[in-house]
């Protein structure tokens, strides 16, 4: 393979040059092309953003019964219908408690599954136990929440976690499978020597882990927290069964069980959907490059 | 061989301190998946309501399910749902990948765009959609007289699954796109040089080269979206409620729905472990498949 390589790139060099050429001007054109369809495509991503926040800015007068009614520009911008939004749903309680799920489910899941993957990944070829329990665990993965949903319910409530501790230790559960086999996966790429020099120097197996793997595992740590947080951020369903008898809501449960009260007041809906969209947005836009990099860091180990 | 002798040896330091690490996940997984899973199966065999005292009924569970109408058509829903779904996200991810991943002007600006609808949730998302396919479609195809979309398609039971997957699939491109992004990146460029040279053209290179090489990234989006899919309740509850009709009540939701709500504990059980095996048999035989076929490689 790699001597036919160098015989191709190396020999007939004087004959590609002008083949290339006449290929440019062709490639240029079809790139600008492909450019202006790809910007094109972002419009139906664009498009419903554009009307959640010229309708979360407008007043109700402004609704006319055409489209123009409904996409152009207000007249004048109203921040009213977010008070309101704000006060109707709760915004900042709710805020709180998403904020409060998410990062402690992050925490957690960092330092439980990460234990748990290095003593899966440095264990699995000599002990069969660690393998089995490895193939245990990562199975779990197929186990849809339909199934565990009803039977959640009663263990939480008898267990008194039916509330928003609870629905943090369900994440922990959830993401474990996943997060588990990344880091599993990511300890082949730390070399033994590390940790054996620093057992040759007296240092106990979790000291060793703490000062020495865990900082090592860096790269994996932030693909396992982007993926954890995207799921937990969003999701409804767990906090919908888990905590309904509490008074608690967390971000998106709060626009379900207000979805009601905003009755054909669209604009005070949109306003309340954009304020439900803006933490994540801008948590977006801040760490973009490390959330897509993450993303596919977990899927070039996976 | 040389495990199993050194598994009868006394454990050593190290191999404690492991077991101790690997414990609060263990702990943790027991508790919340194993047993619900355990409990879930349990009640499958029981007239259980959800409160008060039950029987065991054995079976009739499961042949009750296979006649319910309901239940049927919730199927129905769902694979045709999955099936539509996981193909169109992944023909339409895999055209993206392949123009975000060319040398093009904005990369990196078009490639945070196309992501964007993975962060955002799927619940609110549904709403939006919801006013779109309910007042904007309507009203623009009013004006233009387009007969055909005059009415939001949500609302009828032909069509209203259409709008949950037009929904799906715009939420799960994202991810998937990424995914063959970071696929397309490990394929060596020079690889393409030389089918250049050897005058290949670009279909040729596409199905000779590109997707064979890309082979373990289709394997996991195939199963990562078909799963995702079939346990589809975000768009459902903000979107169409499973109406109009039942038409679009999906198996999560139906589950949810009647086993929470309706008590229906021990029958939506038994619907929940039918639904687990499937969601298990699906994967194993997509595993099966694509490893079969990267072996052929």
């Amino acid at each position: 393979m790699s001597s036919e390589k160098s015989f191709v790139s190396k020999a007939p060099d004087i004959r590609i040059k002008p083949a290339k050429e006449i290929k440019k001007d062709k490639d240029g054109k079809s790139k600008i092309l492909l450019t202006i369809v790809l910007i094109l495509g972002c419009i139906t991503i664009l498009f419903p953003l554009y009307m959640t926040v010229i309708i979360a800015l407008k007043s109700p007068s402004e609704m006319t019964n055409d489209i123009t009614g409904a996409l152009s520009f207000p007249k004048i911008l109203s921040l009213e219908n977010f008070a309101e939004a704000m006060r109707v749903t709760n915004f900042w309680h709710s805020l709180g408690n998403s904020l409060l799920i998410t990062g402690s489910a992050i925490v957690i899941s960092l330092a439980v599954h990460s234990m748990a993957g290095y003593a899966i990944g440095r264990s699995m070829a000599k002990h069969k136990g660690f393998k089995f329990i490895y193939f245990y665990i990562v199975s779990g993965m197929f186990v849809p929440f339909a199934i565990l949903m009803m039977p959640l319910v009663k263990e939480t409530a008898v267990m008194q976690i039916d509330n928003m501790f609870g629905v943090i230790l369900l994440y922990v559960v959830f993401y474990m499978p996943m997060n588990v086999m990344l880091y599993s996966g990511y300890l082949k790429n730390i070399p033994l020597a590390m940790e054996e020099a620093a057992e040759m120097d007296g240092a106990s197996t979790w000291k060793t882990y703490w000062k020495i793997i865990f900082p090592m595992m860096k790269p994996m740590h932030a693909t396992v927290a982007v993926l954890t947080a995207l799921g937990t951020w969003n999701d409804v369903m767990t906090p919908l069964v888990i905590m309904s008898g509490s008074d608690k809501t967390t971000l998106p449960l709060a626009q379900l069980n207000f979805q009601t009260q905003f009755g054909t007041n669209y604009n005070l809906a949109f306003a309340s959907y954009l304020l439900a969209l803006i933490p994540i947005l801008i948590f977006y836009i801040i760490c973009q490059k490390q959330i897509i990099g993450g993303i596919a860091n977990g899927a070039v180990k996976g | 061989m040389k495990s199993n002798r050194k598994i009868r040896k006394p454990i050593s330091n190290k191999t404690k301190t492991l077991l101790l690490m690997l414990l609060p996940a263990l702990l943790l997984f027991v508790l919340f998946n194993t047993i619900p899973l355990i409990t879930g199966a349990f009640y499958s065999f029981t007239n259980y309501r959800g409160y008060g005292s039950y029987d065991f009924v054995g079976f009739r569970n499961f042949s009750d399910l296979f006649r319910d109408i309901r239940v049927g058509k919730s199927y129905l829903f769902t694979f045709k749902y999955a099936i539509a779904g996981t193909i169109l996200v992944n023909v339409i991810s895999l055209l993206l990948a392949m123009g975000l991943n060319s040398k093009i002007k904005f990369k990196s600006t078009l490639r945070g765009m196309y992501f964007l609808p993975n962060i955002l949730g799927g619940l609110v998302v549904g709403y939006i959609f919801s006013f779109i396919f309910t007042y904007i479609i309507p009203t623009a195809a009013k004006a233009l007289n387009i007969d055909f979309l005059s009415n939001s398609i949500l609302a009828s039971e032909r069509w209203a699954w259409v709008g949950v997957l037009i929904v799906g699939v715009w939420q799960t491109v994202a991810m998937n796109t990424i995914i063959y992004i970071s696929g397309l990146q490990t394929i060596p460029a020079d690889i393409y040089e030389a089918s250049a040279i050897d005058g290949a053209g670009k279909w040729c290179t596409f199905k000779k080269l590109t997707l064979p090489l890309l082979l373990p990234f289709i394997s996991t989006n195939l199963i990562l979206s078909t799963k995702n899919m079939l346990m589809v309740f975000d768009q459902i509850i903000s979107l169409t409620k499973g109406g109009p009709a039942q038409s679009t009540e999906s198996i999560s939701y139906l589950i949810y729905r009647n086993g929470m709500e309706g008590g229906q504990f021990g029958f939506q059980s038994a619907n929940a472990v039918v639904f687990f095996i499937l969601i298990v048999t699906i994967s194993v035989v997509q595993l099966v498949i694509t490893s079969k076929k990267e072996e052929q490689l």
